[in-house]
């Protein structure tokens, strides 16, 4: 008994031991809530590196090339916070995200920003503790079919098996849409991408639904697209942005004035291989004030003031980011050209 | 050893208890200075990581609590053992996934349980080609990692026709990637009622036979129970179903639009969920039951031959009692070990509770008290299996005189 009692005390000084030494190493893990502001902008200038939150793999948005380098719509929004702080585009470390971890990913300080096809809703800017920076992107859910199914609208589908992936506003746009219409469907529910579209194209769902920009780009990486049919049916509004955490104001600030920017560049035709050019000569007052020859906007965004000459170099104006990865997939712009033609994409002035 | 033992030489109290001392060289102040350290950080670490969450949270400004639980879910289930749809709230949501959860792990521990006594059996067997199949079996199952066989089966599942080309086995039945389409019957109260009076036939039975097996005790006449066992379990459902006006009306599964309407359905997210925790939990307590009949000495059989008993009467008397004490505190960790490896459901969209909460905890933010919810379902249905079990341990214990 007393060997007993002697070995338990020792093993429970040990433990303490342990604990004590744990805890001060503990201590320097929780990320400090931002003080001003300017918290993730001040860590992100520290660390040298921004760490993106991107999809697991949408092409058009964001997927790794042959070569492991990240390309992509959503990509390109990182490259542009980079080339921003940085003047160099490849200062990204990229975290991808399901559409269920994303949001704890950001709201624990994993990644600096979002920039993951997410929908803009009320709900996620308060409660869930985040601020969108604008819309560079309008979609709307759409369905999937396959064209031998025969399905001509949204309304065929009752009695339907679809597909969802969960934790999403597509799941709860899907049951408002079927209770408004009173259609049954039933659910099947999978999370990882690949899983859920492996589950359509298998036939155990009907359809497929998702934003149609995802359904396009689900499409596109068919082996014969001219199998599965988009519905012409969208059934919600889905402003996608990228997103910072509450109280980020200094990088929600720089991430908006980017997009912002690629617009603004686009509304006067300043493109990647201009933009050195008008920098020096372009005599537009507004032109000289966006590529920093005159004033000091850069500087109230807390960069260099050559910032936009830099994101646009690197990146192109909105226009190009477009074209270069979401025209290939086979999206319009549609909504998403500019407000001048008749579409939704508008940038503030720039003074 | 209770303090009313008769032995005297057992009742001795020990050595003479002395007063602390206030000296390091004591050593039960050592043993209480230590246990107050050891507590007093434990409770610090929680403390400080508490209110160091609560004040992050503060700061981002995240909504907490309990209070989603009454708001409306909005999220699709396909398969529900109560009614719900998604105007339905978070708890009720909840509560499917706990349902949904404790459907696969009570079937999965019974068939487990089934399939893997009889290869455990199997294995011991003299005929060569069954001992070698079931050691194959076992080999093969558990050193493939659970996950990947899920996705395996599932996969497999969803290779079977669509439902157009439906494979048709038996009248009525269809299998499809829709999954398994069963007849069932219109379910109706009167149906319930006689559910209700099958299980009270069956503890009423359970009743008698004891009742029966303290007479034979008594005077050494055995009884028949079986007799009057059909009649309770069988005869009185039967009856209450009559008088409810015997109704029957069958629900045969046809194709209607997409899919087959009517009859009973299981799905192929259930099904690949099932058969991968069966046959993976089924290959470990093969082994379990295999030591536990080995453990018992061959000369227990042969002695017991020799009072003239019948080979079963062997299995039943002397050899399972036995074999029982080995196998049932590691047949625990089996039935522990299926109901949590459920939680891989989510891999291939069955929605138990792990999915159900995920969703819930996404669509408020509030993943502190969904991570916390899953956490108190799995402590409860685990400890609620250990305590089962750990019951029945203590029963089937051998009484040592």
């Amino acid at each position: 008994m007393k060997a007993l009692r002697l070995s338990v005390t020792r093993a429970l000084g040990g433990a303490a031991l342990a604990t004590l030494m744990a805890a001060p190493l503990a201590a320097q893990q929780p990320a400090a809530p931002a003080g001003g502001g300017a918290a993730t902008l001040d860590a992100i200038r520290a660390r040298g590196t921004l760490i993106c939150g991107v999809n697991t793999g949408l092409a058009g948005f964001a997927q790794p090339d042959s070569q492991g380098v990240w390309r992509g719509f959503d990509v390109d929004y990182c490259r542009a916070v980079a080339a921003a702080l940085w003047n160099d585009p490849t200062k990204v470390r990229y975290v991808p995200t399901t559409a269920q971890n994303r949001f704890t990913a950001l709201q624990s300080g994993e990644v600096d920003m979002l920039s993951r096809n997410t929908t803009w809703t009320l709900s996620r800017d308060t409660s869930l503790g985040f601020d969108f920076t604008g819309i560079n992107f309008y979609d709307g859910q759409g369905f999937m079919v396959k064209a031998a199914a025969g399905v001509r609208t949204a309304r065929d589908l009752n009695g339907a098996t679809i597909c969802v992936q969960p934790g999403t506003t597509t799941e709860q746009n899907l049951t408002d849409w079927a209770r408004a219409n009173r259609i049954q469907f039933t659910p099947v529910v999978i999370e990882q991408l690949n899983d859920v579209v492996g589950a359509y194209v298998s036939g155990r769902c009907d359809a497929y639904t998702t934003d149609v920009s995802g359904l396009a780009s689900t499409r596109s990486a068919q082996p014969r697209p001219q199998e599965h049919v988009i519905l012409p049916d969208v059934i919600s509004k889905e402003p996608l942005g990228p997103a910072v955490r509450h109280g980020d104001q200094r990088m929600a600030d720089l991430v908006r004035w980017i997009h912002f920017g690629l617009i603004g560049a686009e509304e006067l035709g300043i493109t990647a291989a201009n933009v050195a050019q008008a920098a020096t000569s372009d005599q537009r007052p507004e032109v000289q004030r966006m590529l920093g020859r005159t004033g000091d906007l850069g500087r109230m965004l807390t960069v260099d003031n050559a910032w936009l000459v830099n994101v646009i170099r690197h990146v192109g104006n909105y226009g190009e980011v477009f074209e270069r990865n979401l025209t290939p997939i086979g999206l319009q712009r549609g909504p998403n050209a500019l407000w001048t033609n008749g579409g939704l994409q508008y940038s503030p002035p720039f003074r | 050893m209770s303090s009313s033992t008769a032995d005297p030489r057992l009742a001795s109290a020990g050595p003479p208890r002395r007063p602390i001392r206030l000296s390091w060289s004591d050593e039960r102040l050592r043993a209480i200075v230590w246990q107050i350290l050891v507590v007093g950080i434990v409770g610090a670490i929680v403390w400080w990581l508490w209110s160091n969450t609560v004040h992050n949270l503060e700061v981002r400004r995240i909504a907490t609590g309990f209070g989603f639980l009454s708001r409306e879910a909005g999220l699709p289930i396909g398969e529900s053992l109560i009614e719900y749809d998604p105007t339905h709230s978070y708890l009720r949501a909840l509560t499917v996934g706990v349902l949904n959860t404790l459907k696969v792990a009570v079937v999965g521990v019974i068939l487990a349980t089934i399939l893997g006594t009889l290869v455990g059996i199997a294995r011991l067997s003299k005929n060569w080609l069954v001992s070698k199949l079931a050691g194959f079996y076992v080999e093969v199952i558990r050193d493939l990692p659970l996950l990947l066989q899920l996705l395996f089966w599932y996969t497999i599942l969803q290779g079977l026709p669509g439902p157009r080309q439906a494979l048709n086995p038996v009248e009525g039945v269809f299998l499809s990637n829709r999954g398994m389409k069963l007849p069932w019957i219109e379910w109706l109260p009167a149906h319930s009622w006689a559910l209700v009076a099958m299980v009270a036939g069956i503890g009423a039975t359970w009743a008698y036979a004891r009742a029966m097996r303290k007479k034979q005790y008594a005077d050494g006449q055995p009884r028949k129970i079986w007799p009057a066992g059909l009649a309770l379990i069988l005869g009185l459902p039967l009856v209450v179903w009559v008088a409810h006006g015997a109704p029957f009306t069958p629900d045969i599964p046809a194709l209607r639009g997409f899919n087959f309407r009517g009859g009973l359905t299981v799905s192929p997210e259930y099904f690949a969920l099932l058969l991968g925790l069966v046959t993976y939990t089924a290959g470990f307590i093969a082994e379990i039951v295999r030591a536990g009949i080995l453990a018992v000495n061959q000369g227990q059989w042969e002695a017991a031959e020799a009072l003239g008993l019948r080979r079963g009467e062997i299995l039943k008397r002397i050899v399972l009692p036995q074999a029982l004490r080995v196998i049932v505190p590691p047949m625990t960790s089996q039935y522990l070990n299926l109901t949590k490896n459920s939680s891989l459901a989510v891999a291939i969209g069955y929605q138990d509770i792990v999915s159900i909460a995920n969703t819930t905890l996404n669509q408020t933010g509030q993943a502190i008290e969904g991570i916390a919810i899953i956490m108190l379902v799995y402590l409860t249905i685990s400890l609620s299996i250990s305590l089962f079990m750990n019951w029945y341990n203590a029963r089937i214990a051998l009484v040592e005189r």
